[in-house]
């Protein structure tokens, strides 16, 4: 399907001189289309987002495959070119904190952005800043505007985050375990708000996640990973009612029920540890 | 606030002083060594010996000596030099300013080079351009600051004359200046020949002693650099589209510098110390030549001022640290 957002087509990585981390990924996204990544810690969830984003680790390389993103494919791209490609591209972070430079005001970390890629004037850039806090319901966005970012609460942030991520319209946008680092509360603030402007603005995600809870709220699809290799791949429907695979059982029993009175926890089995 | 801030830590310094103070006092008259021995012709007679130990005070004991000493320093009134004839406090502060103007002029080439070391080094991260940048870090840390200058000697002095090898400043040139200040003077008066001048013969000297510093800073700068292009803040900076370059520079370099300038602190701090070794090699009139000579003649109230001017800089320089921490950081800020 060449409508696809984004298709990647038997993606492989590795380390250089050293271990596979992905083997032969295949998903495709398409438009308006929220679709998780889910796997145990190392599954290499993160890795695929990483590789869509052009943001790989040094050691690390494709060695196989491709990703074409709204047509283009990224893999094999000049770094030049590749920035160019990624003007439809933004990511919401795992942690909030970091992902903030903390020797800059969120204003210069909002607008930096928009005056790059939509060529914005600075006063034109603090008038979209504006307007994307309000998106994201923060009351007194000038006050915030001017503010460092370890004057802002974890939620408040993760907020900024989303606003910038979605200031210049993307069309794809990886959410690297956005609601990880969050306490409980704000988890479900966050992952509504983000569920909101996806379906506002028709951006396909890329959800990272290791809580199944957050793809049964959030995604239509899922891939299930383990150690590089997708296990299953379905409308989360169907991974919910009939999981196929083995590893993918084993992840649900893992995940602790309030419904079932008396269940204890009980761990993946080794061999899938 | 600032201002209570730099009184307090000018408080603190008055202690440090005092100590300072009595250590070099004691030390340097309990180490063997006499000033008078150095002065008196072989055979001189005992008389003669002793008049010249009562004019120094130096038949007193350690602690009455002290306390001369220090009832005038009190008074701005640092003694006589025994070699030169000359007041202790005019003396140093002829000579001060050419080894403040060396080693400002040393730190600068210091902090530009192993800044630019660190931010190519890490743009070329995993790649060759990094391993040459380490190449060149290892070797300047691995040369001392002398050896750097004999071998400048040889190279821009001897084999390819460029370079003045000796002293300040030309002597026909360096006049109708009023302070000693000469490069600062010079520029700001528009003398600028004499500023060239003044700059040729300080190349050497002030290469010398920046080019370890270098590597130290561009070691320190680097790692942190290569931490904090591992945060979240400049991956996403990649994703929103800018170079790394940019990353490095505009983002990462402000939250690195931190670790590096406290290190470049205390490290410009040697720099002065190094100033010792350097100004001899060099010839270069400032207070190092001069503490050289002071230890060499035995000069007892010379090398008591020397080190004490001394101290007075690396506290100034400690404070100026501290300062601009919260300039660098805004979390520092408040509280």
């Amino acid at each position: 399907m060449s409508d696809d957002v984004l298709a990647i087509e038997n993606l492989s990585a590795a380390i250089r001189n050293g271990p596979t981390l992905l083997h032969e990924i295949s998903l495709r996204l398409a438009a308006g289309e929220v679709h998780g990544l889910v796997g145990t810690s190392g599954a290499g969830k993160s890795m695929i987002g990483r590789c869509v984003l052009g943001i790989l680790p040094a050691p690390v390389r494709v060695t196989a495959g491709g990703i074409r993103f709204l047509g283009k494919q990224l893999v094999g791209l000049s770094e030049r070119d590749r920035r160019a490609a990624g003007a439809s591209l933004a990511l919401i972070p795992q942690d909030p904190l970091s992902a903030l430079n903390p020797s800059r005001r969120i204003v210069s970390q909002m607008t930096d952005v928009m005056r790059l890629r939509l060529h914005l004037s600075h006063a034109e850039a603090y008038a979209r800043a504006l307007a994307m806090l309000d998106e994201v319901h923060i009351r007194g966005p000038q006050d915030v505007l001017r503010r460092y970012p370890h004057e802002l609460s974890g939620g408040m942030r993760q907020r900024v985050l989303i606003a910038t991520a979605f200031a210049c319209e993307p069309r794809l946008i990886v959410a690297d375990e956005p609601t990880t680092a969050l306490d409980v509360t704000v988890q479900k603030q966050i992952l509504r708000l983000i569920r909101e402007l996806q379906r506002k603005h028709g951006t396909s995600v890329l959800f990272v996640t290791h809580d199944l809870g957050v793809v049964a709220k959030i995604c239509n699809s899922v891939t299930v990973l383990n150690a590089g290799r997708i296990v299953e791949q379905a409308p989360v429907a169907d991974i919910f009612l009939r999981p196929q695979d083995a590893y993918t059982q084993a992840l649900f029993a893992a995940t602790p029920r309030y419904d079932r009175p008396g269940d204890t926890l009980r761990p993946l089995p080794a061999d899938f540890a | 606030m600032l201002a209570r801030r730099i009184l307090l830590r000018l408080l603190q310094s008055i202690p440090t002083l005092a100590g300072v103070a009595v250590l070099t006092f004691v030390l340097v008259r309990v180490v063997p060594g006499d000033p008078v021995a150095m002065m008196i012709p072989p055979g001189a007679d005992d008389a003669a010996v002793a008049r010249l130990y009562a004019m120094y005070g130096l038949d007193k004991t350690i602690s009455q000596q002290f306390l001369i000493w220090a009832g005038q320093a009190l008074g701005g009134n640092f003694g006589i030099s025994i070699t030169t004839r000359q007041a202790v406090t005019g003396l140093i502060f002829s000579r001060l300013p050419a080894t403040l103007e060396l080693v400002t002029v040393a730190a600068f080439v210091a902090v530009a080079l192993g800044v630019a070391m660190a931010v190519i080094g890490t743009r070329f991260a995993g790649r060759a351009g990094e391993v040459v940048v380490d190449g060149i870090t290892g070797f300047f840390l691995a040369v001392p600051d002398f050896l750097w200058g004999l071998a400048f000697i040889v190279v821009f002095g001897v084999l390819l004359p460029l370079l003045p090898i000796s002293g300040r400043a030309d002597p026909t040139q360096a006049s109708g200046l009023s302070t000693e200040f000469t490069l600062i003077e010079s520029f700001v008066r528009f003398r600028w020949g004499i500023t060239t001048d003044v700059l040729a013969h300080m190349a050497m000297p002030a290469v010398a002693l920046a080019l370890p510093l270098a590597a130290m800073i561009a070691r320190v700068l680097k790692s942190s650099l290569a931490e904090q292009m591992g945060q979240d803040y400049a991956l996403l900076s990649r994703v929103k589209g800018f170079s790394r370059w940019h990353v490095i520079l505009a983002e990462a370099l402000r939250n690195a510098a931190i670790p590096t300038v406290s290190l470049t602190g205390v490290q410009v701090t040697f720099l002065v110390g190094g100033t010792v070794l350097i100004e001899k090699i060099f010839s270069y009139p400032g207070i190092g030549s001069l503490a050289i000579d002071a230890v060499i003649n035995r000069d007892l109230p010379l090398i008591q001022g020397l080190i004490l001017t001394f101290a007075v800089i690396f506290i100034l320089i400690n404070l100026a640290l501290d300062l601009s921490y919260a300039a660098l950081d805004p979390r520092l800020r408040h509280g």
